[in-house]
């Protein structure tokens, strides 16, 4: 495997994504990036199959526009990692900032510990090949799935009393679904969601998604393959018919 | 329901002397105003918006349309809308949806400002002998230029430009998305701008694929849905527009019913079918002005900062801070759209009543980035209202660098402002989805009418410019002298930076 190395200590985002885009014109399939501290919009609209280690801490809008490379960060990661993301995937072995996965389309993104305030918002999906999946293995703040219009989002709460205790979850709903390890408090769902029961089939569905997740992180999935979720949709697919009244 | 029904709007008759019974009417009104029972065309006025479909195609001159037949008592504060609106919200309890721009009957700046022109002192300049520079360009231009000599003695520009729009005319047509308006008026559109040497906008509906030969031309915008949006689509266009606002409905956000959304429609913003598109309000990665730099600078960063990128907001009240902070996040455009914007449906209480006119914004805009050094760093676009090539002309005198236009651009393609919109049933061609009404619109025909409608307001400007002894578009930017108000009170005045007519 062509693989090259990028010391990225001092260095702004626009020659390293420059430096990135060079490697995989030059065929490289892997990229270890050392010293990241900040650097935003890495892997910024990237296509290709080229895996990105990050050794670091990426800022802001790490994969954005990204569509089908893979991006490992040893570190944490700031606010809106797989912004508008349509292809590829990102696993970041800490935690993120707010709007993870905000406008997803496709792709996977993976979290091991905890995410902020309105993650997976507005995340959309467009036909079998464009389904995005958030998974956070801890918890998020306040508004989880806000907006969110398809995809899946889930949420296992290792190592939680409560996988998910912030409220206004799935507000504005109007399809895919959140799916939270445990039980959550009625009072915790934001307008327009609802909660649904976790079935065998929902367990045969989300699996293998459990199994990647845990592979990635070291986890042994037999301790999440139960049906001890709950899982959460859309009250109506059209939240806003019935509000309007034409002139 | 004891409120019974309100009056017809209009009145469609036949003049049955007239009338060669060829049924035109029939198959041309999308709304089932007219059907045959027997030998007779009957018609059903209460389901007519005025489109004028039916007049225009009458080959007899036999149809005559009235407007308000039967009328109210006449009230100058409960007008006949506002009784209306009150009987429609009594019955259903909802917020009113409607079409096109702001109808209020307030006064219009445009109409109040008058051009100078040379008399004696100053010789005016003849366009048909000598050259009109309308060339514009958008985007970032450096405060200063540095120059080094090469080796051969040779002069080179040492300073890095920003990439720019080259613009043969200051005319644009602005963002009206596939889904609102069907493919063959983006189509038309599209054809119109390439050849006039011009832009137009993609809305935030994607870019269609039969659009892909004309990309050089459009410029693509990202909203709060991010709909269509992907590295594809940002590398295709010729520029990239965040929309933050629109002046039909400034703070909200929008919201393409399931039922317009078909398969073509679904491919291009890249939603399922038949599903509602909901743009939200904000756009959940900008919650400050440092929040629009970063996404600016995403765009930029994902483009290998080849394109221009425009920023789009509202008029209201504090534009000239916005427009101030908007020139220091690295945008190379900002897009100014004032309350008269169009739309394809807005709630009416916003359309009418939320925002600022666009002549006072340009002209407060172009003052505040002046002051504050920054006029240089980027470019302003004025939209929302502008009918003629004297409010272009007007614009560009407040200050602004170029123009969208967006309803005038309708009406050349055969928009008569019925304000329907919503309805996807738009009997022209134009704001439906429907295959059969699709098609009445030829794109080639289309864009002849675009194509002549810019030519003819480019030609205006230049008489306009030579008048006033002015042959190039930079002199008259922000050129106030040339600018009189009549009857605008001194405040407005003052705010546009205006003399009041004999002055």
């Amino acid at each position: 495997m062509k693989s090259v190395r990028i010391d990225a200590r001092g260095m702004h985002y626009t020659p390293l994504n420059q430096k990135i885009r060079a490697a995989v014109a030059d065929g490289v399939e892997e990229i270890i990036l050392d010293n990241v501290l900040g650097q935003r919009f890495i892997g910024d609209g990237l296509r290709g199959n080229v895996r990105i280690i990050i050794n670091g801490v990426p800022g802001g809008d790490l994969g954005m526009f990204m569509s089908g490379p893979t991006c490992i960060v040893n570190g944490n990661a700031e606010h809106a990692p797989g912004n508008t993301m349509n292809k590829g995937m990102l696993v970041i072995h800490g935690s993120a900032g707010d709007a993870v996965a905000h406008s997803m389309r496709g792709g996977k993104v993976f979290i091991k510990n905890n995410i902020g305030y309105r993650g997976g918002i507005h995340m959309k999906q467009y036909d079998a090949d464009a389904r995005p999946t958030l998974v956070i293995g801890g918890t998020a703040h306040s508004f989880l799935g806000e907006y969110m219009a398809g995809g899946l989002v889930l949420v296992l709460g290792i190592g939680k009393e409560k996988a998910m205790t912030d409220r206004g979850i799935g507000s504005g709903i109007h399809g895919g679904e959140i799916i939270i390890r445990g039980d959550v408090d009625e009072h915790l769902l934001g307008v327009g969601a609802k909660k649904f029961k976790f079935t065998e089939a929902d367990l045969e569905r989300i699996a293998p998604i459990i199994k990647s997740f845990c592979e990635q992180f070291g986890y042994d999935p037999a301790e999440f393959l139960d049906t001890n979720y709950t899982k959460i949709g859309p009250a109506s697919s059209r939240p806003f018919a019935g509000k309007y009244v034409w002139e | 329901m004891t409120l019974g029904s309100v009056p017809s709007k209009f009145k469609v008759s036949i003049d049955r002397d007239q009338c060669m019974d060829c049924g035109r009417c029939i198959e041309n009104c999308s709304y089932g105003v007219y059907r045959r029972e027997g030998d007779k065309i009957l018609i059903e006025s209460r389901k007519c918006t005025a489109c004028l479909r039916c007049v225009s195609m009458c080959p007899r001159d036999a149809i005559t349309l009235t407007e308000k037949p039967v009328d109210y008592r006449s009230h100058p504060i409960w007008t006949r809308e506002v009784r209306e609106d009150i009987i429609k919200q009594a019955r259903t309890g909802k917020i009113i949806l409607s079409g096109m721009g702001n109808v209020r009957d307030l006064p219009i700046i445009y109409d109040r400002l008058l051009l100078d022109a040379c008399q004696v002192t100053t010789p005016s300049i003849d366009p048909l002998r000598e050259p009109m520079e309308l060339r514009t360009y958008l985007g970032k231009k450096p405060s200063k230029l540095k120059f080094r000599k090469t080796e051969s003695g040779d002069v080179e520009l040492e300073t890095k430009l920003a990439p720019n729009l080259k613009l043969d005319t200051p005319i644009m047509i602005g963002h009206m998305s596939f889904g609102a308006i069907s493919l063959n008026s983006q189509l038309s559109m599209a054809k119109a701008v390439t050849e006039a040497g011009t832009y137009m906008g993609t809305g935030e509906g994607g870019l269609h694929r039969d659009l892909y030969p004309y990309q050089d031309h459009m410029i693509v915008q990202v909203a709060s849905g991010r709909f269509g949006v992907d590295i594809d689509y940002l590398e295709r266009g010729a520029a990239i527009e965040i929309k933050i606002g629109q002046g039909a409905k400034p703070g909200i956000g929008g919201h393409l019913p399931g039922e317009k959304v078909n398969e073509e429609v679904s491919r291009t913003r890249m939603i399922p079918y038949g599903s509602d598109a909901i743009s939200p309000a904000p756009h959940h990665d900008i919650y400050s002005i440092e929040d629009l730099v970063q996404l600016i600078r995403s765009l930029k960063e994902a483009t290998e900062w080849k394109k221009p990128i425009f920023v789009k907001v509202a008029a209201v009240h504090d534009i000239g801070a916005i427009a101030a902070g908007i020139s220091r996040s690295s945008a190379d455009a900002v897009v100014i759209d004032g309350f008269r914007g169009g739309t394809g449906a807005a709630p009416k209480v916003f359309r009418d009543h939320v925002g600022i006119p666009i002549e006072v914004a340009i002209s407060k805009v172009d003052q505040t980035l002046r002051e504050q050094g920054v006029r240089n760093e980027i470019s302003v676009i004025a939209s929302g209202g502008i009918r003629s090539s004297a409010d272009l002309a007007k614009s560009i005198a407040l200050g602004a660098d170029a123009v969208y236009i967006g309803t005038a651009a309708l009406v050349a393609l055969g928009c008569r402002v019925c304000g329907n919109c919503y309805r996807n049933l738009c009997p022209w061609g134009i704001a439906t989805q429907r295959p059969d009404l699709v098609s009445r619109l030829d794109p080639e025909a289309g864009a002849a009418q675009v194509s002549n409608l810019i030519h003819g307001w480019t030609m205006e400007l230049g008489e306009l410019m030579g008048a006033a002894g002015i042959n190039s578009i930079e002199s008259l930017r922000g050129n106030r002298n040339r600018l009189r108000g009549y009857m605008l009170d001194e405040g407005t005045l003052k705010v546009l930076d205006v003399l009041p007519a004999g002055a």
